[in-house]
């Protein structure tokens, strides 16, 4: 990675958040792609992957629950950590510093509103 | 003719002012304050779906390397800044970015100590604002306030290449004129002309109750290196000097691609001063042995607001980063980052008139001034600390040492993290620096400091 890529260098397959950890940072990717994943019954279930502007891990500033997916780092990923205190001071002084935070949450929103819709619908068409 | 001068805030029956599609602002100034300004207030008046024509002035070209295209700094974006940018969506590329940093090195006449952040994260940028310095071989990296220029343009901004030279007002509204142009009226102006420019005389003749910042010289210098021997003397470390040097509050070399930045800030630094710093020991140990700096190296002077303006704002106007107010000597473009979002917030979600931008956008501004007056407290501590032989020990020893163990509190190491890269509120420094715990380990230190040269000195007698 260049000399000024910001944040963190984690290599192909490293752990940046484990599931069922207390988390106190959000983290922005900055290069490359990371993938999160859930654990269910010992398998891993694929949920999303992330580029570069994506961010993960926004919903342990605002709740106190442990992280609920595992993300690692497809290839070579440089991701940027932001602090929990830091971001919640910036917010209180500027609201509108979460804009984009509540957007990235709506259009999660949206997706899994869509995914549950394919579901109900294949559900619908096995009875 | 006083009308003009006196604009129409004076108007009791005035309706509310405010933005609504088809108003026209005007931003004079592209540096981070004015880029910021307009790429946030777009950003949310399009969120409310009002259609503003926004023109940025600026004259400089920040394509070009030297002083043409360069607004003269130090080129640390904090690390609150590098986190609030991120999750406002603008995430500094490599190819602005020269250097993450993710360290510092203290350097004092009894030694020298690195200090990582707790994460060892690089959450630093160092960044040139233009092109490069003067003479740049090549230029590898792009300007940071033509990135952010480029930013607030593809929102939707319109760039107007060229200086204001009049600013005047008619039929209720402000005008600003370029040379050789005919005025044009806006609904708003946002000043961000920095504290460099002849500029504020403009506003000060308008009677709008604006007294420009108080000031004081700087000094800057670029040192061509090579990426190699940045790398290798430098590395991805900020290099802080405590030395006990007259007039001089802060000395920074800042690791950039191909080359290091000087940074001095004190009070009005002149050249024998920046004679005396290159020519300390400690400065010299971070240079390759040998190393002369060039000749016609890019340098220069830049003015540094130390006290805010008075009265940033009138109905219509509001003036932004280093021009109204900013933080003393640490993170102005954070500062510029912050005016410029609440003036944005101001003007559309609350409306333009002195009264909304006193309620609203003056608090924002009030807060950095408070923390400025403990900002002042804490340089005059470390000033003190700065003269005292047996203090900078007690510094070095408590730092050392809270280096060594990978566990434990990491008081000092964090305070003077957060002096020198200016990403902590001063207030949050002060009072840690005045925790018991932080003062008694230090007082310790310090004792112990005494204790262990009387030791080797009687050892040497014996
Ligand atoms: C020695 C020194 C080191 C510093 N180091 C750092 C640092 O490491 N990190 C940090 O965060 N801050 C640092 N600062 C502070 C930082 O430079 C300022 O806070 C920041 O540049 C303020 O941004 P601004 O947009 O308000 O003003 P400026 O950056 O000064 O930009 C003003 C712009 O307005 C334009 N302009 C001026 N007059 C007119 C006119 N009449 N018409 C149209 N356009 C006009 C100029 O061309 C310029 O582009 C340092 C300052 C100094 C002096």
């Amino acid at each position: 990675m260049e000399n000024g890529a910001l944040g963190k260098v984690y290599q192909d397959s490293q752990v940046i958040v484990r599931q069922g950890e207390v988390g106190d940072c959000m983290y922005v990717v900055q290069q490359g792609r990371v993938a999160v994943v859930q654990e269910r019954d010992g398998k891993e279930v694929p949920l999303a992957v992330l580029g570069k502007g994506d961010f993960f891990g926004e919903m342990a500033l605002f709740d106190r629950e442990v992280r609920s997916s595992t993300v690692r780092a497809i290839g070579e990923a440089q991701v940027l950590t932001v602090d929990k205190k830091t971001l919640l001071r910036r917010i209180h002084e500027d609201p509108s510093l979460a804009f984009r935070i509540v957007q990235q949450m709506s259009q999660r929103i949206r997706e899994l509103d869509a995914e549950l819709v394919r579901m109900k619908a294949s559900v619908l068409s096995l009875e | 003719m006083l009308e003009e001068k006196i604009g129409p805030w004076r108007d009791e029956t005035a309706s509310k002012l405010e933005l609504e599609s088809g108003s026209r602002v005007a931003v004079i100034g592209g540096g981070p304050a004015g880029s910021f300004f307009s790429y946030f207030l777009l950003d949310m008046a399009r969120r409310l779906g009002i259609d503003l024509r926004l023109d940025i002035y600026e004259p400089r070209d920040f394509s070009l390397p030297g002083p043409t295209g360069c607004n003269m700094c130090g080129g640390i974006v904090s690390e609150s800044l590098v986190q609030a940018l991120a999750v406002e969506g603008i995430n500094l590329p490599p190819t602005v970015v020269e250097r993450g940093i993710d360290s510092y090195v203290l350097h004092m006449d009894l030694g020298s100590v690195r200090i990582d952040t707790p994460l060892r994260e690089k959450r630093i940028a160092a960044v040139h604002r233009g092109a490069g310095p003067r003479g740049v071989k090549d230029t590898k990296w792009r300007s940071f306030d033509g990135y952010l220029l480029e930013l607030a343009m593809g929102n939707g901004a319109h760039l107007v290449r060229g200086r204001v030279t009049d600013i005047s007002w008619k039929d209720g509204l402000p005008q600003a004129k370029i040379q050789g142009g005919p005025p044009q009226a806006y609904d708003l102006l946002g000043i961000a002309t920095g504290v460099n420019t002849s500029a504020l005389k403009l506003f000060e003749k308008l009677d709008l109750g604006y007294a420009p910042p108080k000031t004081t010289k700087t000094y800057i210098a670029d040192f061509y290196m090579g990426q190699e021997t940045v790398n290798r003397y430098l590395g991805s470390s900020m290099h802080v000097f405590l030395l006990d040097l007259p007039q001089l509050e802060f000395a920074a070399l800042i690791p950039k691609g191909d080359y290091a930045t000087l940074c001095l800030l004190g009070h009005e630094i002149d050249r024998p001063l920046v004679q005396r710093f290159l020519d300390a020991p400690e400065v010299k140990q971070c240079l390759p042995p040998e190393y002369r700096v060039p000749e016609d190296h890019c340098h220069c002077s830049p003015w540094i607001n130390v006290q805010g303006a008075v009265r940033p704002f009138a109905d219509r106007v509001v003036f932004i980063g280093d021009c109204g107010v900013t933080r003393l000597y640490k993170d102005g473009i954070g500062a510029a980052y912050r005016t410029a979002k609440a003036a944005a917030t101001t003007a559309i979600f609350e409306g333009i008139s002195a009264e909304d931008f006193r309620r609203h956008y003056w608090p924002a501004c009030r807060a950095i001034r408070a923390d400025n007056a403990l900002g002042k407290i804490i340089f005059a501590i470390t000033r003190q600390i700065q003269k005292r032989r047996k203090d900078r020990g007690g510094v070095l020893r408590m730092v050392s040492r809270e280096q060594r163990t990978e566990r434990g509190p990491r008081r000092m190491s964090m305070v003077l993290w957060d002096v020198f890269t200016g990403s902590a509120p001063y207030r949050d420094i002060l009072l840690r620096s005045l925790h018991p715990f932080f003062l008694g380990r230090f007082v310790w230190e310090i004792i112990a400091g005494i204790v262990a040269r009387i030791w080797s000195i009687n050892g040497q007698k014996h």
